[in-house]
C-alpha cells in the first residue's frame, strides 16, 4: 500500500519534472532561434524582395479573412454599444465606443488571433514540411544558411504585415460600425464622426494600438517559425506543430495584451 | 597534395551513448566513384552527414581536402560545402520554385553571376540530365525519376569537387534507374569530381563504382572493387550481394522462444 502510493507520487513528480525540463528546453531553443534570426536578418533587408514575397503570402493572403471579420466585429460592436448607450441617453457616443474598442484592443488582438490561425499555421506547416522533405538540409549542404534565407524573411514579413492588417481591421471595423449606427439605427452622422475625432487620441490610442500589433507580430510569427523549425519531420509531427502554433500564439497574444495594456495605462 | 579528397580516420559516432560507427576508416580518391553499402539503418547516410559537417563525430576525424571537417567554424564548413554537391534520397527540391529556379538557386545564392549567364548555365545543366524541356515545370509536376535528375543538375550546378548521392536509385523504375546510373558515372568523369554513393542497390552500384565499402554493425565489414566483392566468400557480403534472406543478418528480429510466446495466456 505504502509502496504503491510512493511509486505513484514518484512517477507524478518525475513526469512533472520531465515536462518542465522539456518546456524550458523549448523556451531556450525558441529564444536561440529568435536571437539567430535577428543576427542573420541582414539578408532580409539587402534582398528585400525575399521579405516582400513573404509579406504577400502572410499579409495580402490574410486580407480577406481580416476584412470580413472586421466588418462583422464593427457591426456587432455598434449594435451592442447602442443597446447599452441609449439607456444612458448617450447614443451619439457610439462612434467613440466603436473606434476606441477597435483601435485600442480588438484591432490588434483579433487581427493577431486571425493571423495565428491563417498565416501562422501556414508558416508552421511550410517550414515543417521543408524540414520533413529535407529542403532545409539541402540548403545547409549548399552552404546557404536556412535561418537567413527562410526564417528571417518570414519573420520580418510577419512583423511588417501585422500592424498594417491591424490598421485595416480597425478601419473596416469602424466602417461596419458606421453602417449599423448611422443608416440602420439612425444615429446622427455628424455626432458619430465628430465625437470619434474629439475623443480618440493619437498618442494614447492609435500609437499604443500600433505598438501592441508590432509586439503581436513578433510573438505570433516567431512562434509559428519555431514550431515549424522544431517540428519532428513526420506528418504527425507537422500536424502537432501546427496545432501548437495556434494554441500557443493565441494564449501568448491574450496574455501579452494584458501585460501591455497594464503598462500603457500606468505610463 | 594527397590523392584522397576525403579521408575518414578511426571515426566513431553515436547517439546517447550508443555507437553507430566504431573506428571506421575509409578513403575516397580523387576522380573515383566510391560506394558505401550496407543494410537499412547501418548508418550509411550518417556517414554522408559527417562528411558534410552536419554532425560531429564522437572520436576520430573526417578530412575533406586535407581539412578536418568538425574543427571548422561555420564559415569554414560553408567553405568546404561550396566544393560539395549532394543528391538527397527524394531530391529535396524546393517545392515553391520551378525546375529552372531550383537549379539556379545555388548560383544565385553563392555567386555574383549575371542573370543571363545563370540562364545559360542552368540550361546546360538541365540539358546534361535530359530535362532542358522541363525547365518551366514545378517539382510537383515531375515523376520521381525526373525529380531525381533535376536534383542532380542542382547538385552539380557549381561544378563541385565532391558529389554525394544518398540512395540515388531508391524507388525508381528500371529505365530511370539506368538513366541515373549512367549520369552519375558520366558527370563524375566529365567534371573530374569524386562521387560518394550511399546505396543498397547492388546491381546498379556495382556497375558504376570503382571501389565499394560494406558497412555492418558499425564497422567496415568488407571493401574492394565490385569484382572482388562479387567473388567474396565472406558470409555477410555473400548474403548481401546475392540477396539471401537468412545469414549473418538474421531474418528474425531478436525475440524469445516462439513456443513460449504462443502458449502465453496474457496479451503481450
Amino acid at each position: 500500500m505504502f509502496n504503491s502510493i510512493f511509486t505513484t507520487i514518484t512517477r507524478f513528480l518525475s513526469n512533472l519534472g520531465r515536462r518542465m525540463i522539456e518546456r524550458m528546453w523549448r523556451l531556450g531553443a525558441g529564444a536561440r532561434l529568435f536571437f539567430l534570426t535577428l543576427v542573420y536578418s541582414g539578408e532580409s533587408f539587402r534582398r528585400f524582395h525575399l521579405t516582400l514575397r513573404e509579406v504577400y503570402f502572410t499579409g495580402v493572403m490574410s486580407l480577406l479573412i481580416i476584412i470580413v471579420s472586421a466588418f462583422f466585429v464593427g457591426m456587432v460592436l455598434a449594435l451592442q454599444g447602442y443597446n447599452t448607450l441609449q439607456k444612458y441617453g448617450s447614443s451619439e457616443a457610439i462612434g467613440v465606443l466603436v473606434a476606441l474598442s477597435l483601435v485600442r484592443e480588438l484591432g490588434p488582438v483579433v487581427t493577431a488571433l486571425l493571423f495565428a490561425g491563417r498565416a501562422g499555421t501556414a508558416i508552421t506547416a511550410e517550414i515543417g514540411l521543408m524540414k520533413a522533405t529535407e529542403q532545409l538540409s539541402a540548403m545547409e549542404m549548399m552552404a546557404v544558411n536556412p535561418i537567413a534565407r527562410v526564417i528571417a524573411p518570414r519573420f520580418w514579413a510577419g512583423v511588417i504585415a501585422m500592424p498594417i492588417l491591424a490598421a485595416l481591421f480597425s478601419m473596416v471595423g469602424v466602417l461596419g460600425g458606421y453602417l449599423v449606427a448611422v443608416p440602420l439605427i439612425g444615429v446622427d452622422d455628424g455626432a458619430f464622426w465628430s465625437q470619434m475625432q474629439a475623443n480618440v487620441d493619437f498618442r494614447d490610442d492609435v500609437v499604443n494600438g500600433v505598438i501592441k500589433s508590432l509586439a503581436f507580430g513578433v510573438v505570433c510569427t516567431m512562434i509559428a517559425l519555431f514550431e515549424g523549425f522544431d517540428a519532428p519531420p513526420t506528418a504527425e509531427g507537422v500536424s502537432h506543430a501546427t496545432t501548437r502554433t495556434v494554441v500557443i500564439s493565441s494564449l501568448s497574444v491574450l496574455g501579452l495584451d494584458f501585460v501591455l495594456t497594464s503598462f500603457m495605462l500606468v505610463v | 597534395m594527397t590523392s584522397n579528397i576525403v579521408e575518414i580516420d578511426n571515426l566513431s559516432f553515436g547517439y546517447k551513448g550508443r555507437l553507430l560507427h566504431k573506428n571506421i576508416n575509409m578513403v575516397f580518391p580523387r576522380g573515383k566513384v566510391v560506394a558505401i553499402m550496407g543494410g537499412s539503418g547501418s548508418g550509411k547516410t550518417t556517414l554522408l552527414r559527417l562528411i558534410g559537417g552536419q554532425i560531429n563525430p564522437v572520436s576520430g576525424q573526417v578530412r575533406v581536402g586535407g581539412k578536418v571537417v568538425h574543427e571548422q567554424n561555420r564559415d569554414g564548413i560553408y567553405e568546404l560545402r561550396r566544393k560539395m554537391g549532394m543528391l538527397f534520397q527524394h531530391g529535396a527540391l524546393f517545392t515553391d520554385l520551378s525546375v529552372f529556379d531550383n537549379v539556379a538557386f545555388p548560383m544565385r545564392e553563392l555567386t555574383d553571376l549575371p542573370e543571363s549567364m545563370i540562364r545559360d548555365l542552368v540550361l546546360m545543366k538541365l540539358n546534361a540530365v535530359g530535362l532542358r524541356g522541363a525547365h518551366t515545370l514545378m517539382p510537383t509536376e515531375l515523376s520521381g525519376g525526373m525529380a531525381r535528375r533535376v536534383a542532380l543538375a542542382r547538385a552539380v550546378a557549381l561544378d563541385p569537387n565532391i558529389i554525394m548521392y544518398d540512395e540515388p536509385f531508391a524507388g525508381l523504375d528500371p529505365i530511370s534507374m539506368g538513366v541515373i546510373c549512367d549520369l552519375i558515372r558520366s558527370l563524375n568523369d566529365a567534371l573530374g569530381a569524386t562521387s560518394i554513393i550511399v546505396s543498397h542497390d547492388v546491381h546498379e552500384t556495382f556497375l558504376i563504382a570503382d571501389y565499394v565499402y560494406f558497412v555492418a554493425n558499425g564497422e567496415v565489414a568488407a571493401e574492394g572493387t565490385p569484382h572482388d566483392l562479387m567473388q567474396s566468400t565472406l558470409p555477410f557480403v555473400h548474403q548481401f550481394v546475392h540477396g539471401e534472406k537468412d545469414g549473418p543478418v538474421p531474418f528474425h528480429y531478436p525475440a524469445g522462444s516462439y513456443q513460449a510466446e504462443l502458449l502465453k495466456q496474457s496479451a503481450p
